[in-house]
């Protein structure tokens, strides 16, 4: 393939210069040359041309949040088959959680999933490196020989930090690094036990609920400890509107807290679980747990006015035998990567969200969060990588699990007819997926 | 559409004629809340029939001969699945009993490879019992047999719920407008939850007695959402007794109060006990009912349990009437 490639005719979306317009985009050396027209430029030698009519050209996606299962859950996902699974679904960027066995809290393991990520890799992958050694919540890891190779944040993604004192000292010792303390906010005891969100259906097909207060309780408490440690708190999938309106109000009074919210969080319900006839469906088994109309009300107003910065997908992929038995013993998780535009964009169609809002939520934003040490992401200025992400927002099709290249296939979605597909994934000017569906 | 009349077609010959199609559509029975008036109807009019048979000196008739009805119980239980295997036996069927908390299942095999073998084998019906809510719907996805629901987790104890009602309408002759308190565990309460459906779909009028604790918090929603608006919800015993038809405590489990949720069985029995001075609220015909087994003394006194009111042995013996009709409906059901 040729070094210049130019995009022409797509409608040019870049939050990060306030771009929406229909304009041509070229491509040289793997950077954006300039967005403008073409007929008006001079003429490149050696010019691949896609033809981007009627399509949405916008700054590769951006994931906050996604399990690789790499090292130790090979059967669930590999970085090889989670970065594809990126790629299909417009994402050129993904950081992935260091709940892996053994788990990313060393630089060892953290230099094995960047090594097996330029060998294996399709998009850039970003590792968060673990809080506390092994997960345990109770010593905190070598955080700044983590940071030196290359976590954009610390996690113990999966648990909570549930012990105040551990999750203060972190937020303390990390400070001076300028990386996000990720917190999966649920206080254990009162979700102990729990399958789904406590609430009606929970009553009605006899499963012990999860209270929303369990995951306010820790991000309230979390707030008053970035407040007093001046630490920058990210709040991981926030699935209540009393979520919300905690972090409103925590940034209204200057605490750095950033937060976001994932593609199922946004549009299913805790009736999900339940279908259209009591088939305790343990794909939309979930933590934090799939919640009411009212939380997706106040979920899409958070992103709206800011309280929520960013869309991640918490991609969680798990083999069929995790998935397929008793509602109770399955685990909890949704293989996201490659549903997450087409879920976003019913929002759009729906009028509940406008489409520059959510690019910028897929993509400036997050990059935001990750800060600018691996360069900028999430933009289409003149000089930067260009990761681009080229989509129809208006092609229908149907999800079948099995076409996914994840090899997680346990989505609530199989079967949803949704408007709104990726055509073509583009990173540092190479194309990494083309969209070959009819 | 046809309907039946109580007792119709249906008497006490050797063997029974197939059941109306048009009224009985099930193939498994998984809980009440898919089931019309007319289908409860049904059941409780062929439980009439199989309880004549059980008065006979020979107490089997032919029906399910050659077929094969396997018991699978992940759950301890002592009545249900003896009384399902009477049933079966009853029938002619040939029963196998499997204790899975002694099979292949400590061995490591899944519910849905067990099932599967089990199918294999040639069971015709499984009777399942699982601690999972949810389980014996897993089973429907994955094998042909009929699954009949012998209780999952808290959620449905369909023919415990069909026993209760025909128990209640053996006595008062219909359920409409009877007022049912059902007090005690209603959080883990499979019992609760089929009586929920069953008893609400014969017109009943429920109330649900229990401290906070063993209420799930959003049942008002629940009631709401599913349309059931002749159901309450009551924290106080006496209102719930007053002028009750039928009062039924249900089992405390001791863990309840070791996990928290009560302070003590002291404080329970002061509050809640059923008592002969608590029943004296009730109607003076009142049916004291319990699905077992019993905690005398704790949530029933034994002079309650043992006296006058009491229909608690003979809701056992109906058991087995109901299960022998639910297997002989379900031979022929169809659809659902």
């Amino acid at each position: 393939m040729s070094t210049t490639l130019l995009i022409s005719g797509g409608r040019i979306i870049d939050p990060s210069q306030g771009i929406d317009k229909v304009a041509d985009l070229l491509i040289t050396k793997g950077k954006i040359a300039w967005i403008g027209d073409k007929s008006k430029a001079p003429s490149q030698p050696d010019l691949t041309s896609i033809d981007a009519t009627g399509l949405t050209v916008c700054p590769g996606f951006v994931d906050l949040h996604c399990h690789l299962r790499e090292p130790g859950f090979e059967d669930k996902e590999t970085i090889a088959t989670g970065t594809k699974a990126a790629a299909k679904g417009g994402f050129t960027t993904i950081c992935c959680m260091p709940n892996t066995n053994p788990p990313l809290d060393t630089q060892t393991s953290i230099d094995y999933v960047k090594k097996m990520t330029e060998i294996e890799g399709t998009v850039q992958v970003l590792p968060i490196g673990c809080i506390t050694k092994g997960r345990q919540g109770k010593e905190l890891t070598e955080m700044n020989e983590l940071a030196k190779v290359g976590v954009i944040g610390f996690s113990d993604d999966g648990d909570p930090v549930s012990s105040s004192r551990i999750m203060s000292m972190a937020m303390d010792y990390s400070q001076d690094l300028g990386l996000p303390i990720i917190d999966h906010c649920e206080d254990k005891e009162l979700s102990d036990g729990g399958f789904m969100n406590d609430g009606w259906v929970s009553a009605r097909l006899g499963l012990k609920g999860i209270p929303k207060a369990a995951e306010e309780i820790i991000i309230a408490r979390d707030l008053a400890l970035a407040q007093l440690t001046g630490a920058k708190l990210h709040v991981a999938h926030v699935s209540t509107e009393g979520s919300v309106e905690l972090i409103r109000r925590a940034k209204e009074k200057g605490v750095s807290v950033t937060a976001e919210v994932t593609p199922h969080h946004l549009t299913l319900t805790e009736e999900r679980v339940m279908g259209s006839q009591l088939t305790y469906d343990t794909n939309a088994k979930v933590n934090p747990p799939l919640r009411t109309q009212e939380d997706i009300a106040a979920l899409i107003q958070g992103l709206k006015d800011g309280a929520i910065d960013a869309i991640a997908t918490d991609h969680a992929p798990h083999t069929l035998v995790d998935k397929m038995c008793e509602f109770g013993l399955a685990a909890f998780g949704i293989s996201g990567l490659e549903t997450a535009l087409a879920c976003l964009m019913s929002l759009v169609h729906g009028g509940q969200l406008d489409l520059k809002t959510l690019i910028s939520k897929l993509s400036f934003e997050p990059a935001r969060i990750i800060g600018t040490r691996y360069g900028e992401l999430g933009t289409l200025k003149a000089g930067c990588r260009a990761d681009i992400t080229l989509f129809d927002p208006n092609k229908e099709w149907i999800v079948d699990s099995q076409d996914f290249v994840s090899k997680g296939k346990n989505t609530p979605f199989d079967g949803c007819h949704f408007k709104g597909r990726v055509s073509m994934t583009i990173l540092s000017g190479k194309v990494i997926y083309r969209d070959n569906s009819a | 559409m046809k309907t039946i009349e109580p007792g119709a077609g249906i008497a006490t010959p050797d063997t029974f004629p197939p059941p109306p199609i048009a009224v009985w559509q099930h193939r498994h029975i998984l809980d009440l809340d898919d089931f019309t008036r007319e289908e409860i109807e049904l059941v409780l009019d062929t439980a009439n029939a199989m309880s004549e048979v059980l008065t006979r000196e020979v107490r089997k008739v032919p029906t399910l001969r050659g077929k094969t009805v396997v018991t699978m119980f992940y759950e301890p239980s002592t009545r249900t699945r003896a009384s399902f295997e009477l049933a079966a036996k009853n029938l002619s069927a040939d029963t196998v009993s499997l204790d899975a908390s002694k099979s292949s299942v400590t061995k490591g095999e899944s519910l849905i490879d067990s099932l599967r073998t089990i199918q294999a084998l040639g069971a015709d019906f499984i009777v399942m019992r699982h601690s999972q809510s949810g389980a014996p719907y897993l089973a429907t996805q994955h094998v042909n047999c009929s699954i009949i629901n012998a209780g999952d987790g808290w959620h449905a104890h369909p023919s415990q719920a069909l026993l209760d009602i025909y128990t209640i309408r053996r006595h008062s002759g219909k359920l409409d407008n009877l007022k049912v308190a059902i007090v005690g565990d209603i959080m883990h309460s499979r019992v609760a939850r089929s009586n929920i459906w069953g008893m609400s779909t014969m017109g009943a009028r429920i109330v649900l007695c229990a401290p906070n604790t063993l209420l799930p918090r959003y049942m008002e929603n629940f009631l709401a959402k599913c349309q059931l608006p002749h159901i309450s919800i009551e924290t106080d015993i006496e209102p719930a007794l007053e002028d009750a038809d039928v009062v039924m405590p249900l089992r405390l489990q001791m863990e309840r109060q070791q996990s928290g949720l009560l302070p003590s069985l002291r404080e329970y029995i002061q509050l809640y006990q059923l008592t002969t001075e608590r029943l004296s609220l009730a109607r003076q015909n009142v049916l004291v009912m319990h699905p077992g087994p019993i905690n005398e003394g704790i949530e029933i006194s034994p002079e309650v349990a043992h006296g006058a009111q009491s229909v608690i042995e003979e809701q056992v013996s109906n058991g087995v009437a109901i299960r022998m009709a639910l297997l002989y409906l379900i031979a022929g059901g169809k659809n659902k």
